[in-house]
């Protein structure tokens, strides 16, 4: 089973819910945050990295090149300048589609590899997968993808998604059996919420939601939850606790035992 | 002009409350780049002057009378789109070597309304913000459409500066957001997950040679942590340029719509010391 934990709004407690639940349950996680993965901070794990991401890019051979201008007329992404005797390449543009290389009619345009980011793997008394995207790289949806190639759908397969609503978040709830959408009670965590209900509504994928920091803000998500008849799965309520537990980076299944029975119950409640 | 990215790396700093607080004491064009999560406008109450569509990148249409389903148009696609000679639009990037492909040109590219640019007016003055439809791509060029209509306005309106709410991660629409500002003020908090974060924003502000300062937000959660983060900032002469304790009432400001200076008087002045930093430091520039 595949259980992605996603959110609209970052930083409210996404992290925590994947890893709290991963312990509880002894699933897999995917770190799928490939822009500022988490999970490891606490859980510790000792990483290795298993692969390399790359993208492919054109590689141009001025000796064949006419400087027709086709591979930049076809390139949407504005990746490629053709001038009179030479030729600019952006690869942060490049979306390593290919169609140059295919467009061209002089065999000017071979591909190679440009590395983006790298796969992490590691175990102890969890699995973890992790995606890294390298600093200054605009493509995040590559590394998600790669990394997913190692979800295993036999036993649980936990997905801690990026916040927000964009292509990365999507891209990691795509093929999920459930999403666990985490919000905070304020004005804030509410509107980010509606948008990421409009999504998973749209994907047609099962979800309920986590409303962490309980007690902080208003009721406002809960009338919303209620009304629009979506379950809510759990309140964690704000505890000074909890936020320090969570400081240090441990997770908070490991110090209140009685959380982790209720991670327990909410993965048979949503089995 | 200048222009001031306020970034954190990691979601739910306080990020927005602090860049709503400086709407009170600045005159400044005000731009949220979080184009898939925008929450700036929930305390600025934007009145809507314009709003201008966003048309992002083409979506691949498949016409199922002419396909002849030969499967060419599958293997040539590098992001997995196109599965039983169907479009998934979530996962296709537009990129039209589908069309390209098709040998009986059953591929066409369809434009599509991505999302909006809203201009408005608030209370403080001219805001511009973004807003992806949900589940639409191409954030990255939005924020860059939302930042030009800014400075457009900043220059009809003869204001020399443009304050910039950046979106979580260090991915397009962060990148967008930040290349070309003069000064990116980082919120970080101390937590490890957030200073690991803090870690890589700051990685990808040098990345693009903008000069970053760090404001720690909630620092009274974790002093040991807190110290961590000076200690880091110290080694690499990274100006700290305020310290915000851990206080509810930034919650209940919002709650109440407002920012923290309209809510309250003690916050209020510790805002205004750390936003006195903020402008010693462009001015100098
Ligand atoms: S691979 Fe695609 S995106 Fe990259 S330069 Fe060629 S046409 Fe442009
Ligand atoms: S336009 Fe590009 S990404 Fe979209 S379906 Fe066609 S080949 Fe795939």
């Amino acid at each position: 089973m595949i259980i992605t934990v996603a959110s609209g709004k970052g930083g409210v407690g996404k992290t925590t819910v994947a890893v709290n639940l991963a312990i509880a349950t002894g699933a897999t996680i995917y770190d799928c945050d490939v822009e500022e993965p988490n999970a490891n901070i606490f859980l510790k794990v000792n990483l290795q990295k298993i692969e390399d991401v790359f993208l492919m890019n054109p590689v141009f051979d001025l000796n064949k090149c006419t400087f027709c201008r086709e591979c930049a007329e076809f390139c949407r992404y504005h990746a490629i300048a053709v001038l009179p005797s030479d030729i600019l390449f952006f690869p942060e543009l490049c979306s390593g589609c290919g169609g140059c290389k295919i467009v061209c009619k002089h065999d000017a345009i071979e591909e190679g590899k440009r590395k983006i980011g790298e796969i992490y793997h590691g175990k102890n008394e969890i699995e973890i997968y992790q995606g890294l995207l390298n600093i200054g790289e605009a493509r995040a949806t590559p590394v998600i993808n790669q990394l997913k190639k190692h979800v295993d759908k036999k036993g649980i397969a936990i997905l801690d998604a990026p916040p927000g609503n964009g292509c990365p978040a999507i891209e990691t709830m795509h093929g999920s059996d459930f999403v666990i959408l985490v919000t905070e009670p304020t004005p804030f965590g509410l509107h980010d919420l509606k948008i990421a209900v409009d999504i998973v509504r749209k994907f047609n994928i099962p979800f309920g939601v986590i409303i962490n920091r309980y007690g902080i803000g208003d009721d406002s998500v809960e009338k919303y939850c209620n009304g629009e008849g979506i379950e809510i799965l759990m309140k964690i309520p704000y505890s000074r606790e909890i936020a320090e537990l969570y400081s240090k980076g441990i997770p908070f299944v490991k110090e209140i035992k009685e959380w982790r029975k209720k991670f327990v119950e909410l993965y048979e409640a949503i089995k | 002009m200048k222009q001031i990215v306020v970034a954190s790396g990691k979601g739910g700093t306080g990020k927005t409350s602090i860049v709503a607080s400086f709407a009170s004491l600045t005159k400044a064009v005000f731009t949220d780049c979080d184009v898939d999560a925008p929450n700036l406008h929930l305390i600025l109450k934007p009145e809507i002057i314009e709003k201008i569509p966003y048309e992002g990148m083409e979506v691949a249409e498949i016409n199922e009378e002419e396909c002849i389903k030969c499967g060419a148009c599958q293997k040539a696609c590098r992001f997995g789109a196109i599965e039983n000679f169907m479009v998934t639009e979530e996962k296709c990037e537009g990129c039209g070597v589908c069309m390209l492909v098709c040998p009986v040109n059953a591929i066409e590219m369809k434009k599509r309304v991505n999302g909006y640019v809203h201009v408005a007016n608030t209370r403080f003055g001219e805001f511009v913000y973004g807003l992806l439809i949900p589940g639409e791509e191409a954030s990255g060029k939005l924020v860059a459409l939302v930042r030009q209509k800014a400075k457009e306005i900043a220059e009809r309106k003869d204001k020399n500066l443009i304050i910039i709410d950046a979106p979580a991660g260090i991915g397009c629409p962060v990148i967008a957001s930040l290349s070309g500002t003069d000064l990116a003020v980082i919120i970080a908090e101390p937590t490890m997950a957030a200073i690991h974060d803090m870690e890589r924003i700051l990685e990808v502000a040098e990345h693009f040679k903008v000069k970053a300062v760090v404001c720690i937000n909630k620092y009274d959660i974790n002093e040991e942590m807190t110290k961590k983060i000076e200690e880091y900032c110290r080694e690499r002469g990274i100006e700290i340029i305020g310290k915000i304790p851990f206080n509810r009432k930034f919650t209940e400001a919002m709650v109440k719509g407002k920012n923290i200076v309209e809510y309250d008087k003690e916050l209020a002045d510790l805002m205004k010391e750390i936003w006195k930093k903020v402008e010693d430091m462009i001015s100098q520039k």
